[in-house]
């Protein structure tokens, strides 16, 4: 059985469609790349299986259990663990009070959070706002992971970011699928780097899903007309 | 700048210091202010926790502090006149006792703040502030309204309530009862700011919608800060009725509610001890200020806005410096 399953999912904002059919799975442990142009519904789908925004039709569950009716909040407690793209911080809160004002009980804590980005462990007691961009992200993507969640989603984590950030972003993401096992989506534009982590990618256009398949599979041609690289 | 926990501690010393010098020199009416203080203080600490932490500007707070008083009041009233509170379906007695009183002052404002915190709480900014006042309106229209306890006369109590091994009588022994329920409530406080609940309250404060994607409702942290909130304004109502022995409608006012986030705004909002710095200064200008002129409130009308351009952390602030991350 999948862990999450999203089918035909369409999406408004007020009389604008912005997704129109939205179709894929993600199994236990698996890493699932989610691509496309900008503008064809990415972020909008991470939203809506984190129940930021209504859906308006389709089929939406995690672990078979059914997200469409839920509030945010309790889709997060069933699992869904996100890291929002803009680095959405708690200016006011130390690195420290972040992580534990999200923390639940299971494997993620604070001592394996500063293992996996020991940056933050040295900066334990300074307010987040004082970090770096590329701090402020490992901080976001820390906070999500003390959720504990079974579906990690990342929504352009490494995006504006200097290029040895961004590849200490990757190498954190490759330790989380070779060490723990976590399910993760991830939103990104960088295909070289999808292509080393992620197990299959699904690419939308225009609101739609429209090829899902393991990388070996996406033509030179595909990559171009989907997604512009 | 004066690290704050220091000047936390100076002040504490200082609200034990004035009263125990006012008791060597024998002047119990600066003890009484001192206990003034204490109280309001105590009230502050509640407002703070809904203020400072959770962001709830709330102008209804005064309904929490008139339960308080009137609990106090009903059951005093009733027991000094020997009439039981209720007979059907079980007896209920009238009692001296503070203890007791507090209980049901608390209980009682819990309750309260948890059903109008249901209400309110759907709403925010402006809304919110209304909402809360208008349910201050009704409890004080009520409460004139309410001829077996008073009406617009109010209710007076004829002996201070008693607690046990205490004379109460005695205005330092008074005193000390208040300032243990103040420094309680300020240890509640501070453990709350630090527990993952109070960070959690602080993060919703700051961003709502972040908060939910960590699997938090904003709505549960303000509602859980909202009643502990309400509890500690009517456990320092209960206090003041008994201080002054006197309840009336005004403990209802939304001036009350005014001049209970004018003590946090002037000491520094979310400072622990803000509150406490600014009830000192409000009784202090009072007492000092009242002998001269009887619009001693157009000065701390120009102190707040001084307060509110020069020094937005408050007064604490203005010794202390920003706040400092909790470690």
């Amino acid at each position: 059985m999948s862990l999450l399953k999203a089918r035909n999912l369409a999406v408004f904002y007020g009389a604008s469609q912005a997704l129109f059919d939205v179709s894929f799975d993600i199994s236990e442990g698996e890493v699932l790349a989610l691509m496309g142009r900008n503008g064809m519904g990415k972020s909008t789908t991470v939203k809506a299986i984190c129940r930021m925004l209504p859906l308006h039709s389709g089929v939406l569950e995690l672990a078979g259990q059914d997200l469409t009716r839920l509030p945010s909040h309790r889709a997060a407690q069933l699992g869904l663990g996100l890291v929002p793209e803009g680095r959405r911080i708690f200016p006011a809160l130390t690195v420290e009070e972040n992580l534990i004002a999200a923390a639940r009980p299971g494997h993620w804590d604070f001592v394996r959070v500063s293992a996996l980005f020991p940056r933050l462990a040295e900066r334990r007691v300074q307010r987040a706002v004082t970090l770096s961009g590329g701090e402020q992200q490992m901080l976001v993507i820390g906070r999500a992971l003390m959720t504990n969640p079974r579906l990690l989603l990342l929504d352009e984590a490494t995006e504006g970011l200097a290029p040895i950030v961004r590849q200490e972003i990757w190498s954190a993401i490759a330790t989380l699928r070779r060490e723990t096992g976590l399910a993760i989506l991830i939103v990104d534009k960088s295909l070289a780097e999808l292509r080393a982590v992620a197990d299959r990618a699904v690419i939308l256009q225009r609101g739609r899903s429209v090829w899902s398949g393991v990388f070996d599979d996406l033509t030179e041609e595909m990559s171009r007309d989907y997604i512009g690289v | 700048m004066i690290p704050e926990r220091w000047l936390n501690g100076a002040i504490l010393l200082g609200m034990l210091a004035v009263p125990l010098w006012a008791w060597a020199d024998g002047a119990p009416f600066t003890i009484t202010l001192a206990t003034k203080v204490a109280i309001l203080a105590l009230a502050g600490v509640g407002l703070n926790i809904a203020l400072g932490l959770g962001g709830l500007v709330s102008l209804g707070h005064a309904v929490f502090f008139g339960l308080g008083g009137y609990a106090m009041g009903i059951l005093a009233s009733h027991a000094q006149s020997f009439v039981p509170l209720a007979e059907t379906p079980f007896l209920i007695e009238g009692t001296k006792s503070m203890p007791v009183i507090w209980l049901v002052a608390v209980v009682v404002s819990a309750l309260a703040a948890l059903m109008i915190g249901l209400l309110c709480l759907r709403t925010s900014g402006v809304y919110f502030i209304m909402i809360t006042l208008a349910f201050g309106q009704m409890f004080y229209y009520f409460a004139i309204s309410w001829p077996r306890y008073g009406g617009e006369d109010g209710l007076s109590i004829y002996v201070r309530n008693s607690f046990p091994g205490l004379n109460t009588l005695d205005p330092i022994q008074f005193f000390g009862i208040c300032f243990a329920a103040l420094a309680a409530a300020l240890w509640l406080h501070g453990r709350l700011i630090a527990s993952p609940f109070g960070l959690a309250l602080n993060a919703a404060r700051q961003s709502p919608a972040r908060v939910e994607t960590i699997g938090l409702s904003p709505f549960r942290l303000r509602l859980t800060a909202f009643v502990i909130s309400g509890a500690i304004t009517g456990l320092a109502g209960a206090l003041f009725a008994d201080l002054n022995r006197f309840v009336s409608p005004t403990m209802f006012s939304w001036q009350l509610s005014g001049e209970i986030i004018i003590f946090i705004i002037l000491g520094g909002i979310g400072r622990l001890y803000g509150p406490v710095v600014g009830a000192a200064l409000f009784v202090t200008l009072e007492h000092v200020l009242g002998g001269f002129s009887e619009f001693w409130q157009v000065y701390l009308g120009a102190l707040l806005l001084a307060v509110v351009l020069v020094a937005r952390g408050g007064l604490i602030g203005l010794v202390a410096g920003r706040e400092r991350p909790h470690e």
